[in-house]
């Protein structure tokens, strides 16, 4: 088996799908502690679903779908994060901006690409990324290796401050430090790291990424440094991992990845019974 | 020396009072205790005071040098801190982030203050125990060290024995008091609890919709509002 992969990794495809995959699922892991943290889990999943509706309505009009997907996105992020001062908030805000987007997006595409032949294929890749990191180009690497290297500055320069922000929000705006900002920087960090993963890698996977990481590290670590770091070990393990899986067993790599994901879940979830609860 | 000083100020929401015309000067290792029934607008004025919020009118002045951002606030336990993944080192340091700036790290000397208050508060034998496996009052004086590392000599405590039973309430008000009177923190605190104002404070700010009255607490104790509030609430404790 070893030899099989060897033999895999002096294709190109294979080299670029792990680094793409490896690099979003790190951003992603990075990301997702803070937004479990602020009950936030499912944004991921409205996001992606906001990016569709955006990307439909760009083939629509022949414009390059990331000019269209990205503001939307971010928009839509920024409103769904601004904290305490939203008016539609938290989960009910995320399903309606979600399925509205979803809805919406498979109308106009129904309606206006009749010369579309394989509407639903186009549909599935952009939900499941069915096939889609397995076919990057050499530019679309560079894209999240440049990503990858922002978000985790930002991680790196403001972790005290986001810890501060999502500890207690109100303790942190009353002792000076600009709550809106960070806000801010989250909201606009999470929706181009889902925009540019759902290219690549699926509307499915992307919020999977985000999620369990943060989850598994959650069960084992009580600090939120050990968290931050297990999230981002986890999640390159298990995208790695998912992506050799799918290459050997030809297994769809989205599909292949969240499943394992699932699995060292189940495996944390058990480390923290037998160690009597993480009130230890 | 006088740190903080009320004009005439009135809070409330978008423009529309709820406590009007409240006036106090507070000293430095003055104990004020803020007291009010439901809806009187004591949350309101805290927030004020913390600038959380614009007065709707009036002045709040704070002595030379003392920065806004420097009360430290105690405020009350929210969902999303039940299981937070912190240490109770991380979240007592996290205080210090108003000394930062744009710096992006805690500097050697935060990290000794922090560790400094967390023994003040005989809480530092937990330092690397994790917040959410701490019992209600030891959680709380981990945020009240937080509260400290970020204060300068004045602290603002939102219902501090909220949740708490009875010993452990007893224990943090003497906390509370001793901070007060050994290490010299000024002390405002909001609480529902009129006996342990009465019994700790060193002032009374009551505030109620016909308006407010400021004293200490034995000129609150002979105040026609006193004798009112203090008679309804505690009887004979009075």
């Amino acid at each position: 088996m070893l030899e099989k992969l060897v033999s895999y990794l002096q294709y190109d495809f294979v080299r670029y799908a792990l680094i793409a995959g490896v690099l979003i699922a790190l951003c992603a892991a990075l990301l997702g502690v803070s937004l479990v943290l602020r009950r936030c889990s499912l944004i991921g999943d409205g996001l992606s679903h906001v990016a569709f509706g955006a990307m439909t309505v760009a083939m629509i009009f022949s414009v390059a779908p990331m000019y269209v997907s990205l503001p939307v996105t971010v928009l839509a992020s920024v409103l769904l994060l601004r904290g305490d001062r939203a008016k539609l908030r938290g989960d009910s805000a995320v399903a309606v901006l979600s399925v509205s987007s979803l809805a919406i997006g498979y109308l106009l595409l129904n309606v206006f690409s009749k010369k579309t032949t394989n509407l639903s294929g186009d549909v599935c890749s952009i939900l499941f990324g069915s096939t889609s990191i397995l076919t990057l180009k050499l530019s679309d690497v560079i894209t999240c290796v440049v990503l990858a290297a922002a978000v985790v500055t930002v991680f790196a320069l403001f972790y005290n401050k986001l810890f501060a922000v999502t500890f207690d929000e109100t303790f942190a705006r009353a002792t000076g430090t600009k709550t809106s900002v960070y806000n801010l920087i989250l909201a606009v960090t999470t929706a181009v790291v889902i925009v540019l993963s759902v290219n690549l890698v699926g509307a499915l996977l992307i919020s999977a990424l985000i999620v369990f990481p943060a989850l598994c590290a959650m069960r084992i670590f009580k600090s939120y440094r050990g968290v931050m770091a297990a999230a981002a070990v986890i999640s390159v393990f298990c995208a790695a991992l998912g992506i050799f899986v799918s290459i050997i067993f030809s297994t769809p790599v989205g599909s292949t990845i969240v499943a394992c994901e699932l699995a060292v879940f189940v495996i944390c979830i058990i480390i923290d019974l037998i160690k009597g609860g993480t009130k230890k | 020396m006088e740190l903080l000083s009320l004009k005439n100020v009135s809070v409330g929401y978008d423009g529309k009072a709820v406590a009007e015309n409240i006036s106090f000067s507070l000293n430095s290792g003055d104990y004020l205790c803020i007291i009010g029934e439901n809806g009187a607008g004591k949350s309101t004025l805290m927030k004020t005071l913390l600038s959380l919020k614009a007065p709707v009118s009036g002045e709040i002045r704070f002595a030379d040098g003392f920065l806004k951002t420097q009360i430290g606030y105690l405020p009350q336990q929210t969902d999303v801190q039940k299981d937070f993944p912190a240490t109770v080192f991380e979240v007592a340091l996290s205080g210090c982030l108003n000394e930062c700036g744009l710096r992006p790290f805690y500097s050697k000397a935060q990290k000794e203050k922090a560790k400094m208050w967390l023994e003040r508060l005989d809480i530092l034998q937990y330092r690397k125990r994790s917040y959410r496996a701490l019992s209600g009052g030891q959680q709380q004086r981990v945020l009240l060290a937080r509260a400290l590392c970020a204060a300068n000599g004045l602290i603002l405590l939102d219902e501090p024995a909220a949740g708490l039973d009875p010993i452990v309430t007893k224990n943090m008000y003497e906390l509370i008091k001793s901070l007060n009177e050994e290490s010299g923190v000024t002390v405002i605190m909001v609480s529902h609890d009129l006996a342990a104002a009465m019994k700790y404070a060193s002032h009374i700010l009551q505030i109620s919709r016909s308006g407010a009255f400021f004293g200490t607490v034995s000129e609150y104790r002979n105040s026609a509002e006193g004798l009112s509030f203090l008679g309804k609430e505690v009887g004979d404790d009075a």
